[in-house]
């Protein structure tokens, strides 16, 4: 299989201006001009790719495109989110740090197409050695006249703003991005309108994931109809696999849409650590609903894992191999929700907290009857009540891990102890502290 | 406010502030030079960053109060993220977490009354193929963590 964005993933390595041009770079964003005076035409070709919002949501791109109306006499903005804060994935990360150029270079036809003059990248604050790369980028882009005022000599200005977060898994849903873009705490907002038509500073806004912008100059230089072969039904091209968990080779790994979850582990990432049997996958990010080790026959696309109620989300695949406790891993899960939920929607807010504290209990052996049960009464008013999606991503693990695993759960309330490692976590005590100065923030 | 703002830092804000749409636009970056300039950012900050925006300080404290990031007290010389997330807890980051605990005397979440070190439990950051792992110092990301190589570490940053 042909790498294209992930062959610039060399150790060490980050790829300057001019070696990523020598390598073909910016051709793309360079004849996009003359190749569609019309920039329709290219939200078009676009559309043709069948190229999918590859942050998770897989909305397609060029459609998500034409919903930006050009005529309301106010700019229109780009952003890019970079905030990659979808436990499991780490993709985003590798381009941002090896081959910014290629996403600038992505930026730069989104913008045409969209008639956008001002595009900003919002990346998560923790990376800072991407930010590095991405900001000495951004400078040789400008030096070079790629962006600024005329780019490529053109009648045509472009301005790349890099902006850090702040630590917020919630600044990662693009209406929270935006709040945060405009110096708020990241509270996602209501939906109608969408970004497209009221996005940032009150504009038209298209918001793009860096993986998707990346794609961008491939599907120019060689054709939305080869692109859209690439992959699988209505699902174009490549897209980046986060692998994590109990795998032999952990890493991100270029695939076709559509491509098993089997291959993806035993082939790719070279089966399970010290030969042991696959118990479960999370096949798309924290967020997406667990399969069972006979479940993993399944096309990667977000049509097919729809299918299966779960979904593609940002291709993070967890692997756990069989000397995982399950109730203890929907714990850490569910604690993540309740520590990242931004406390706008109660639902939410008392859910994930609730959640996270019966398992909690659970999981240090306190478990009561009726727990299990209250999980799932709980977990039935969380989806669909709130105004961003969040909870709907906490109920999905936290439902499926209990009706695939309900024994292991029903076993360790009974027993005060897992049932796979035969231990309970610790009882989790306020311990004295007043001889210790707590971390400042 | 002009003790927060000296002209040089100022002179930084003000390239920061061109950059956006809005003034309020740059508070996160505002905030982010004050603290990198001063270590953390106090109450006073708070307000001059507030002043020199043209907002109101309950608008900067929503955001140093909402975002994990920010350091509002002095912090400690040796700072220890550890990841507490799926992929590494699934790796044994709670193991590598408790080690460096006994090591350094703190549980997570304390900082030693020295100011040397501390450790913080955090959540996922985008580095699950290192897992376990933590961030040092709020920068470099450390991975594929053991017992040993957590007493290296320790060894070496101390």
């Amino acid at each position: 299989m042909e790498k294209l964005i992930s062959k610039y993933f060399v150790p060490g390595k980050t790829f300057s201006l001019a070696e990523f041009e020598q390598d073909g770079g910016y051709q793309a964003a360079r004849a996009v001009f003359d190749k569609f005076p019309d920039p329709k035409a290219l939200v078009e070709e676009v559309k043709k790719s069948n190229l999918r919002g590859l942050g998770g949501a897989g909305f397609p791109a060029g459609m998500k495109w034409s919903l930006v109306p050009q005529n309301t006499g106010k700019p229109v903005y780009l952003v890019v989110n970079a905030d990659e804060g979808e436990p499991g994935t780490f993709k985003d990360k590798y381009i941002l740090r090896h081959v910014p150029h290629l996403l600038l270079e992505g930026i730069i036809i989104a913008a045409y197409a969209n008639n956008v003059h001002k595009a900003y990248i919002y990346i998560r604050g923790e990376y800072t050695h991407p930010y590095d790369m991405l900001q000495k980028a951004v400078k040789e882009a400008y030096d070079k006249g790629y962006l600024g005022k005329q780019i490529f000599g053109r009648e045509f200005a472009l301005d790349v703003v890099v902006h850090r977060g702040a630590g917020a898994y919630i600044c990662g849903e693009e209406t929270g991005l935006l709040e945060s873009l405009e110096g708020k705490k990241g509270f996602p907002r209501l939906k109608p309108p969408f970004p497209a038509v009221v996005g940032l500073f009150g504009c038209p806004t298209v918001i793009n994931n860096v993986e998707t912008l990346s794609y961008l100059p491939y599907i120019l230089n060689r054709g939305a109809e080869w692109f859209a072969k690439l992959g699988s039904e209505k699902n174009g091209g490549l897209r980046l696999f986060s692998v994590s968990g109990h795998v032999q080779k952990p890493g991100v790994y270029e695939l076709p849409l559509g491509v098993s979850l089997r291959e993806i582990i035993y082939t790719h990432a070279g089966g399970i650590r010290g030969d042991r049997k696959l118990k479960a996958v999370v096949p798309g990010g924290l967020s997406a609903a667990i399969f069972r080790a006979d479940e993993i026959d399944v096309g990667m696309d977000f049509d097919q894992l729809r299918a299966k109620n779960t979904m593609a989300g940002s291709a993070g695949v967890i692997v756990m191999d069989e000397t995982t406790c399950i109730v203890k891993a929907l714990y850490v899960t569910m604690r993540f929700y309740g520590h990242e939920s931004c406390g706008q929607c109660s639902p939410c807010r008392e859910g994930t907290g609730w959640v996270s504290k019966i398992l909690r209990r659970v999981a240090e052996g306190r478990g009561r009857t009726g727990d299990v049960n209250n999980l799932l009464d709980i977990c039935s008013f969380m989806g669909g009540t709130t105004i961003c999606a969040l909870a709907d991503g906490a109920a999905m693990p936290l439902r499926s891990y209990i009706e695939k695993f309900r024994e292991e759960f029903e076993y360790y309330v009974k027993h005060g102890k897992s049932m796979v490692d035969g231990t309970a976590l610790e009882t989790q005590t306020l311990h004295d502290t007043s001889h210790m100065s707590h971390v400042g923030s | 406010m002009d003790k927060i703002f000296t002209p040089e830092l100022k002179a930084k804000a003000d390239k920061i502030v061109a950059l956006y749409e809005t003034r309020r636009a740059s508070v996160l970056e505002v905030l982010r030079l004050v603290m990198e300039h001063y270590g953390h950012v106090t109450i006073e900050a708070e307000e001059a960053v507030a002043n020199y925006l043209g907002i109101a300080p309950i608008d900067v404290h929503e955001v140093i109060t909402f975002y994990t990031l920010y350091y509002t007290k002095p912090k400690s010389r040796v700072r220890f993220n550890v990841c507490r997330t799926l992929s590494c807890s699934l790796l044994g980051g709670r193991e590598v977490l408790s080690h460096l605990e006994e090591k350094l005397g703190l549980k997570a979440g304390e900082m030693h009354p020295s100011g040397s070190c501390s450790i913080q439990a955090v959540e996922c950051l985008g580095a699950c193929e290192l897992a376990p792992m933590l961030q040092l110092n709020d920068d470099e990301f450390i991975g594929n963590l053991t017992k040993e190589k957590i007493d290296e570490l320790v060894k070496k940053v101390m």
